[in-house]
């Protein structure tokens, strides 16, 4: 027994201390991106060729970090303490929230061009190969045969342009008459049987276990859910009107300072807006901001009139508190005796 | 208890038969619970294994030995070896003085050790973070010192801990307190010291109990979701245990890969299980008569 | 030492046994900083919202749907698991088939099995594209997505509890009785009713409470399979774990809290099962 006792001992120790070994060589720095859900394929990519970039420049071995999930969720870890050098969130409302518990400056979205957001998206619609239903466009949704998969806009950062979308689609609709705008929204809730946390989520309960009619999903997510599972089984649809969306960058300034890698931090995120970063958005289906990439990449991205969350809502913080605070529009769709 | 005793003489006839029930009635109970079983047990089991297949034995190897699946084995086994021989010691600590003395408050004690078990994985995480978040209570202490606990390896340790506490503890105190303690009694009697009592007279009757909690404790510290989801914040190769690269794999639309590391971790179920049976079968009468978890 | 400190009190019966200083102070110190301290920011920061912030967001509607959702299927699921795990334990203590001790090992197949497995699989099964919810699809019953789903998560989880309460008593049931039953001209359904179901109701219960008590808590495998509908098919872990991404510490803090307290209860009551369960049987 005090044999085995031992040899058992012996193996602990020895799986202690073959797992403390560092897993990858060390590098000679390191930042840790947290970002949202649909960026992964797009971050693997531009990871590989900024760290090109700046071993080019520097000489120095960067290793890119990663860490997805929820942008809520993402936010919310940044906030407890992980150390993101980096953030790569789906709506600034989230990145205010960092800001708000004193890890980053107020004012970060000045830091960077176009409000710090070096890609855009918008919001389509994704649905079975031929569009069974016929849908076309918002106004379908709220049919009663129809049923909708979004992810819920309280925890989704996607979710929340996909809501507001459709908000600001009835207002136009009925002239700016914010009751029917709510009476719309509200019946589209209805037809939606799953509401998943996160646009990943969504996308596999609808692509993967089949369930719902019509996917509403990020402009990049859909067509990239189109590509890895296949042209035959789903079509892309594009509304007459959708949402300007726009997933900003910040620099957690707390983090960055105390682990000294503000420099790389920034060109890291500046390599975002090169023409090598712009480049890399546009084959992922974010939309560039650069004229020259956008125009080379005119047949990909559907023509949509856009509107923004600014013209029609009075920014972030107002819809946050509007729509999706305790007690908000979104929360009454779901009050009970609706 | 009134029991009809002029009713039909059927029994009186064949006492003996009527101890067990007809034939068909057999059948049909063993079917009901061979089907529940199958349902609920063997179905799901078999789905993880053709879905970690079906793209092949070449995939499903890939899908394991990638990095970040193997980063993710690795801190899976790191974690449990430091929160399995820690909840060990506690188990045979709380054993010895729950069983083997009489004191006040040890009924509170005992409820205590239990609470881990109801508690729901999700409120284990949440605790930590009330903890040792940058807004909880040691959370401005940490950073200024520049020590990491959740979102690092120590956070998972901590949680996986939380979860698996009672099981050593839960598996030796009802053996012990049947075994009772004349034995050590006369052993401290006769001289011996208290460490000498332990390793010579409790330990080996103890050692197949401690064994199957330890079994237990294992299977469950691998395979902990929810509390370590809470702590993680999901960096890729570094804080994603298997269970949570499960999920990531998942939401990557990569199925194949998911289920072939879930694959590995009912590997591990069927494993435990194994072992656990004949744990049972050969020292049955040495384990507590009483086993529930 | 505090050992020696301990010993001087009347509090403890006194004993040859050395080392129980150093084993309660080792367990309590442990139990403290892992469990109880933890616990404590817990509840402390529940108390900082105040009795009306906390019953505030404790008499949410959706809070309460919640729980009702929670509470409601785990109590479902824990029926199902007392119905069929008395079958199951009944077929296993009483009769003999090929392959019996493979089956009761698999019995404890939930307790090893992680839940992310669990739920993933069970998801796959269910969903209307997979191999159980196809079949299910045609009579129009769905599964995955709905309040069903969760109750199919739960009863997995849960299932092993009353089988394994039910086993050693059923084991030890004296013959005598049931043959005492027989002779007086009872029958099968009759004796089972009167004699063995009153003689195995304690473990029964106690089963029953375990696997409720289990499935209130569940997360992993639920996630998965729950539609997460608010009001509908949303359980209590998930909408804390929702608050908090909402950063609503407050708020996530009071349901955890309340959850706390509705364990502790049922610790309790689990605790009240057992000590009756044991002077009925001297388990």
């Amino acid at each position: 027994m005090t044999l085995r006792t031992r040899s058992l001992a012996a193996l602990l120790l020895g799986a202690a201390l073959a797992c403390g070994a560092p897993a990858a060589a060390r590098a000679d720095v390191t930042l840790l991106n947290v970002s949202y859900d649909p960026t992964r394929e797009l971050y693997v990519a531009f990871n590989r060729s900024f760290a090109e970039k700046w071993k080019a420049e520097t000489g120095e071995t960067v290793t890119i970090r990663q860490s997805h999930g929820g942008s809520g969720k993402q936010a919310r870890s940044v906030i407890d303490g992980i150390d993101a050098d980096v953030v790569t969130l789906a709506l600034a409302y989230d990145i205010d929230e960092i800001a708000a518990s004193g890890r980053m400056a107020k004012d970060w979205q000045a830091a960077r061009p176009h409000n710090s957001a070096p890609y855009t998206s918008t919001i389509v619609f994704l649905v079975r190969k031929g569009n069974p239903k016929r849908i076309t466009d918002w106004g379908d949704l709220v049919k009663p045969d129809v049923r909708v998969i979004t992810p819920n806009p309280r925890t989704s950062g996607g979710a929340r342009w996909n809501f507001l979308a459709a908000y600001g689609y009835a207002l136009d609709k009925a002239g700016g008459d914010e009751a029917a705008a709510r009476d719309f929204v509200t019946r589209l809730f209805r037809n939606v049987p799953v509401l998943d946390t996160g646009a990943r989520g969504s996308t596999i309960t609808f692509v993967q276990r089949g369930i719902g009619d019509v996917l509403l999903a990020w402009e990049n997510e859909a067509f990239l859910a189109v590509e890895e599972l296949g042209p035959d089984k789903f079509d892309i649809v594009v509304p007459s009107v959708s949402i300007l969306a726009e997933p900003p960058v910040a620099i957690v300034d707390q983090v960055v300072d105390k682990r000294g890698t503000r420099p790389v931090a920034e060109a890291y995120l500046n390599h975002l807006y090169s023409p090598e970063g712009q480049e890399l958005a546009a084959r992922h289906y974010y939309r560039p901001r650069l004229e020259a990439v956008a125009q080379r990449h005119a047949d990909r991205f559907p023509k949509v009139t856009l509107f923004t969350i600014d013209e029609k809502f009075g920014g972030w913080t107002n819809a946050q508190t509007r729509f999706f605070g305790d007690g908000g529009v979104f929360d009454q769709i779901y009050a009970p005796g609706r | 208890m009134a029991i009809d005793a002029f009713a039909p003489d059927t029994a009186a006839a064949a006492p003996r038969v009527a101890l067990s029930e007809p034939r068909v009635v057999r059948l049909v109970l063993i079917a009901v619970a061979l089907g529940f079983l199958v349902l609920f047990l063997v179905v799901p089991l078999v789905v993880v294994f053709s879905e970690a297949l079906a793209g092949g034995v070449a995939t499903y190897l890939a899908s394991l030995t990638e990095p970040d699946a193997l980063a993710a084995i690795r801190l899976t086994l790191l974690t449990a070896a430091i929160a399995v021989p820690l909840n060990l010691v506690f188990g045979v600590a709380a054993a010895w003085c729950i069983a083997r003395f009489e004191f006040v408050g040890k009924s509170v004690l005992t409820t205590l050790i239990d609470l881990p078990f109801s508690v729901s994985p999700v409120i284990s995480g949440l605790v930590y973070v009330l903890l040792f978040g940058l807004h909880g209570w040691l959370g401005p202490w940490l950073q200024a010192h520049d020590v990491k606990i959740i979102f690092a390896v120590p956070g998972i340790v901590l949680a996986t801990i939380f979860v698996t506490f009672p099981f050593v503890a839960r598996e030796l105190i009802p053996l012990m307190q049947e075994q009772g303690s004349e034995e050590e009694e006369a052993a401290i009697v006769l001289g011996a010291s208290g460490w000498q009592t332990f390793r010579r007279v409790t330990l080996p009757k103890i050692k197949w109990g401690l064994l199957y909690g330890v079994l237990l404790c294992n299977a469950r510290a691998m395979g902990e979701f929810g509390a370590v989801s809470v702590v993680s914040g999901h960096i890729r190769g570094e804080t994603n245990t298997m269970p949570l690269h499960v999920e990531i794999l998942y939401n990557e639309y990569n199925m194949v890969a998911a289920f072939a590391v879930a694959s590995l971790l009912a590997l591990l179920a069927l494993v435990t299980l194994v072992a656990k049976a004949l744990l049972e079968w050969r020292y049955a009468d040495e384990l507590a008569a009483t086993r529930r978890h | 030492m505090a050992g020696l400190l301990l010993r001087a009190g009347s509090w403890r019966k006194p004993s040859v046994l050395p080392g129980f200083g150093l084993a309660l102070g080792f367990t309590v110190t442990y139990l403290s900083l892992i469990v109880l301290i933890p616990l404590a920011a817990l509840v402390a920061g529940a108390a900082g919202l105040g009795w009306e912030g906390f019953l505030a967001v404790a008499t949410g509607p959706r809070v309460v749907a919640a729980f009702k959702v929670s509470f409601g299927t785990a109590f479902v699921a824990a029926c199902l698991n007392a119905v069929f795990g008395l079958v199951v334990a009944w077929v296993l203590v009483r009769y003999d088939f090929p392959g019996r001790r493979v089956v009761d090992a698999l019995v404890d197949l939930p307790f090893a099995l992680p839940t992310a497995v669990a739920g993933i699989a069970l998801t796959a099964l269910y969903a209307p594209n997979g191999w159980i919810g196809a079949l299910l699809e045609p009579m129009g019953i769905t599964v995955a997505f709905t309040p069903l789903g969760i109750i199919v998560a739960l009863t997995f989880v849960g299932l092993p509890f009353v089988v394994r309460t039910v086993e050693p008593v059923l084991q030890d049931l004296e013959a005598e009785q049931e043959e005492a039953a027989a002779v007086l001209g009872a029958g099968r359904t009759r004796t089972f009713l009167r004699v063995i179901l009153p003689a195995i109701l304690p473990a029964l219960l106690t089963g029953f409470a375990l696997a409720f008590a289990r499935a209130v808590g569940e997360y992993g495998s639920v996630i998965f399979i729950a539609g997460n509908l608010p009001m509908v098919s949303e359980i209590v872990p998930l909408l804390i774990v929702i608050r908090l991404e909402q950063y609503d510490y407050a708020g996530a803090t009071a349901i955890a809290a309340l959850m706390l307290a509705a364990s502790f209860a049922l610790l309790l009551v689990i605790n009240l099962l057992q000590s009756w369960m044991r002077s009925r049987h001297g388990h």
